[in-house]
């Protein structure tokens, strides 16, 4: 199973390079959003546009190989391009907060991490570089072919 | 301009502000990462560091830019103290843990060269800014929670400089502890679920991200000693520690 996702992402690398994602704004609702700004619409040269069939894709539950749970994802498509792609089951999974030992960093200030809904350009995360998620994605690619 | 597309494995979006950019501008940044990608991806088999694994290719024979890479790889080694390392368990080669945040500064100074004084390049996560946003003002830069990808959990303002995440999945073996010769499966590495830092650059951000979650609990300590550089860092329950600099950017 392993080899034939590194085949699907060696696949997906050949062909990725044209494809381009116009992420839509999705500032409805009381998510932030993981790509937050508008798209000016700015059509790649049409040489280089690869037409995906329009429609939602769910890849499958593929677990993550260091024991941290199920990921999941789901693709849509519109106009022949990627205009989303949500996480529907996600790894990390948190603690139990009674475990937190303050001792152990006495100097430098601390919270606990909650939820903005500010408005943002850019968004900064380890999720999609991990091997799951390039794994998930590469093969969610292939089904809009 | 904005524009995405999937390269190196992972989403990466260019935005230009200033508004005589166009989209060759943003195809000549996207060449450049695709260039870099045939060069160093360890998953192509006729990469330059793939030919070099295999022994094909000689230390002496390899690029200018090679060398460069493996010249940082070992500046940074020593900078972390150990906690940074492109060398794997099996003795091969993988330098994609210093490559991504390399690639952006060079991308961003091409713009620059070209004359652009307002952008921004994110690839997976990692991102470098110049100048102003398309409104005008400091790049809102939002992130992610480690434990839920739609949710935003801090924004920071940043002008000219670079921001980098590590996770507890990133890509790659070269993020391990070096002092307990134990990999991240192992499961000791496992409190800290994510580390954000704050640079001059992407590169500087980046390294320092690996290298600062490779450390776990002890990262946010090392890197409150560096200057120019500030840190948000998470573990598993929800609880973040920052360094002393990191509020000045929050918005």
């Amino acid at each position: 199973m392993k080899k034939f996702l590194l085949i699907l992402i060696v696949l997906c690398l050949l062909t990725a390079g044209i494809v381009v994602w116009n992420k839509k704004e999705e500032m409805d609702g009381d998510d932030a959003p993981i790509v937050a700004k508008p798209t000016s619409s700015t059509p790649a040269p049409s040489s280089a546009a690869a037409q995906y069939k329009d429609g939602s894709y769910t890849s499958d539950v593929v677990q993550t190989d260091r024991g941290f749970g199920p990921l999941q994802i789901k693709l849509v498509v519109s106009g022949g391009k990627i205009s989303d792609v949500q996480f529907l089951q996600f790894p990390n999974k948190p603690g139990h907060t009674t475990e937190v030992s303050n001792a152990a960093l006495p100097l430098l200030k601390q919270e606990a991490i909650t939820a903005q809904s500010a408005q943002v350009d850019v968004v900064t995360g380890a999720t999609q570089t991990s091997e799951a998620f390039q794994q998930v994605l590469s093969a969610t690619l292939a089904m809009a072919k | 301009m904005h524009t995405t597309r999937i390269l190196m494995g992972m989403p990466i979006t260019v935005i230009l502000a200033d508004s005589y950019a166009t989209q060759k501008d943003c195809d000549a940044v996207f060449a450049y990462f695709q260039a870099i990608d045939n060069q160093f991806s360890t998953y192509k088999k006729e990469s330059e560091i793939s030919l070099f694994n295999k022994g094909e290719i000689q230390r002496k024979d390899l690029s200018k830019d090679m060398k460069l890479v493996f010249r940082l790889a070992n500046q940074t080694t020593k900078e972390t103290n150990g906690y940074f390392n492109i060398v794997k368990h099996d003795g091969s080669i993988d330098p994609s843990g210093l490559v991504k945040g390399w690639a952006i500064y060079n991308a961003c100074k091409l713009l620059a060269k070209k004359g652009f004084k307002n952008f921004s390049i994110d690839a997976g996560g990692d991102v470098q800014v110049a100048g102003k946003n398309e409104k005008g003002e400091e790049w809102r830069i939002g992130i992610r929670n480690p434990f839920n990808p739609k949710e935003i959990i801090k924004v920071v303002g940043l002008t000219t400089q670079g921001i980098a995440t590590s996770g507890t999945y990133v890509r790659g073996q070269h993020i391990y502890d070096p002092h307990q010769n134990s990999h991240l499966k192992g499961g000791r590495l496992e409190n800290v679920v994510s580390v954000t830092v704050i640079g001059k650059n992407v590169y500087e951000a980046d390294r320092f991200a690996t290298a600062v979650f490779a450390m776990q609990s002890n990262g946010i300590y090392f890197l409150e000693k560096q200057n120019g550089l500030e840190g948000y860092m998470i573990d598993k329950h929800g609880i973040a520690t920052m360094t002393s600099g990191f509020n000045t950017y929050v918005i």
